[in-house]
């Protein structure tokens, strides 16, 4: 996902001389030539994310359109404050774009861990959060964020699907288990693990690539009474949105993602879905599980 | 604490700064009866010379992308700055009677949104001077060579990391359309042992020390920068004066 961003953002720079770019370090090797076609706009101020949040919010006040690049928990978590007021507060915009999703480098340790990035922006008002499932999904999502005026973030992964699911965020059923069923929504790269573990099961599994703004309406047409949220970053993060566009109908959720707790553990980010439960026998423990009462 | 008892500077602020409005009236406006802390005055001056000599900045320009920038970063130094607002032009006197009221415009910090000629929101200290380098960025990668960005600090704001993230690489990438001017009232908890502009120094930049008070000096430190390099000017305000 990493070089599709690379090479769109590169594009975009060379097509819109609004588009300018901010980096901490991280992937300024790859942005290299690009930095040398447009000094002034790939603007790489060192290990600083403080000051990286703070120059896109001048950029944008000036008219152009900022894309933030850095490790999830350095973009997001390190620099939330300026990302409240140096853009937010503002009324300045920025595309965020992130490496290093949850625990895609879990050998490093908790400091490149960011289940919580995607809850952060929640907090915030007006923001778009895209959340590819695959590498083929990122140059469109990254071409319609710059392109609009409000605020977004993508959040790319090492961890991917199958193949792409294009559309612009809305759920889309991968898999429609007929009237009464269950509704799965997947989003991102869970989708393969959520449609191995509920094989079988009278689930219907819908896709989206963008958790905010949650497509309710859709949510809405499609669920009958159990929901079932499958997110890769901190569990419970669409919960909210979930139950607030569900307030009138009796419904059950279970939210599913990763868990608050420090592992501790090194090892791969398929070691990480496993002892989270995300990969597709632990999908499918927390969902029969879940389902077994309405079953009875 | 500097009080508004010390009225003798208060009478030289009520001079009129362009024949419209005195400062002095329209700062007894917004005080309406309360005490300010010494960071305001300590403040005025500087804002004073600004406004009058060294910002192109007018209310028919406040949209103009050529116009300098002047980005407020001690945001809780308003009083003053609210006052000029209103003696130039950029906002009615009349939104100075109800700072921080309910249908107020005016907060104990400024918010860009809401108030015309405001170029920043601020409040939370350390976040002035990364604004100002990214509109310094924004100006030159859009060919606006002519305007100047101005960030107004305090010694005790230079507290905070970010400045220091923003210093540093201003003067690596020569941001010569930069200029950030220190009030220093000595309020930093543990000071600043060597002089604050040598923090700047050291990183490229060109300072000028001068006395917060004196219009001339300050004129000519904030018109002092050769062109290559981001610029400093403290404005140094010794206690009781």
């Amino acid at each position: 996902m990493r070089d599709r961003f690379v090479e769109t953002t590169t594009a975009l720079l060379a097509e819109d001389p609004r588009t300018a770019l901010v980096l901490a370090d991280i992937s300024a090797a790859a942005f290299a030539p690009a930095a040398r076609r447009h000094p002034d706009r790939v603007l790489n101020v060192g290990i600083r994310e403080q000051l990286m949040l703070g120059v896109a919010g001048g950029l944008a006040l000036t008219g152009l359109r900022p894309i933030v690049h850095s490790y999830a928990p350095f973009l997001v978590e390190r620099a939330y404050e300026q990302i409240k007021l140096d853009l937010d507060h503002q009324d300045a915009s920025a595309v965020l774009v992130s490496v290093g999703a949850s625990y895609d480098r879990a050998a490093a340790g908790r400091t490149h861990l960011s289940p919580a990035d995607v809850s952060l922006i929640d907090t915030l008002h007006g923001w778009t959060v895209h959340v590819p499932g695959h590498p083929d999904e990122v140059p469109a999502l990254l071409r319609a964020a710059v392109a609009a005026e409000e605020s977004a973030y993508l959040r790319l992964s090492t961890l991917s699907n199958g193949g792409p699911h294009g559309g612009d965020g809305a759920l889309v059923v991968v898999r429609d288990a007929g009237p009464g069923a269950a509704l799965l929504v997947a989003v991102g790269p869970t989708l393969d693990a959520a449609l191995a573990a509920t094989s079988g099961l009278p689930v219907t599994v819908a896709y989206t690539h963008r958790p905010h703004p949650f497509d309710t309406a859709g949510l809405r047409a499609l669920v009958d009474r159990e929901v079932i949220l499958v997110e890769p970053y901190l569990a419970g993060t669409s919960a909210r949105v979930v139950s607030a566009a569900l307030t009138d109908r009796p419904h059950r959720l279970l939210a599913l993602g990763v868990t608050r707790e420090e592992l501790r553990r090194y090892g791969s980010a398929e070691d990480h879905t496993r002892w989270h439960g995300l990969d597709a026998s632990g999908l499918r423990r927390s969902i029969t599980g879940f389902l077994s009462p309405a079953l009875v | 604490m500097t009080t508004l008892a010390t009225t003798t500077r208060v009478a030289e602020a009520a001079a009129p700064l362009d024949g419209r409005k005195p400062v002095g009236q329209l700062l007894e406006r917004v005080r309406a009866g309360r005490q300010f802390t010494s960071n305001v005055l300590s403040t005025l001056d500087v804002l004073q010379v600004l406004y009058d000599r060294v910002l192109r900045i007018t209310p028919a320009t406040v949209d103009d992308p050529d116009r300098d920038r002047f980005l407020l970063s001690k945001g809780h130094a308003v009083a003053g700055y609210y006052a000029l607002l209103a003696a130039k032009g950029f906002i009615p006197p009349d939104w100075l009677d109800d700072q921080g009221g309910p249908e107020s415009r005016l907060g104990d910090h400024p918010d860009r949104t809401l108030i015309p000629g405001v170029e920043i929101g601020s409040g939370s200290l350390g976040h002035g001077l990364g604004l100002g380098v990214g509109t310094a960025l924004g100006l030159r990668a859009q060919g606006l060579l002519e305007p100047r960005v101005y960030v107004l600090l305090g010694d005790a704001e230079l507290d905070e990391g970010s400045n220091h993230e923003a210093i540093a690489y201003a003067g690596a990438v020569g941001l010569a359309n930069l200029t950030a001017i220190v009030v220093d009232n000595f309020s930093a908890t543990h000071g600043w042992p060597g002089g604050l502009a040598t923090r700047f120094t050291a990183n490229g930049w060109t300072a000028a020390t001068v006395d917060g008070r004196d219009h001339t000096a300050l004129h000519t430190a904030l018109t002092g920068h050769h062109g290559h390099r981001p610029h400093l000017v403290v404005a140094v305000i010794e206690e009781g004066k």
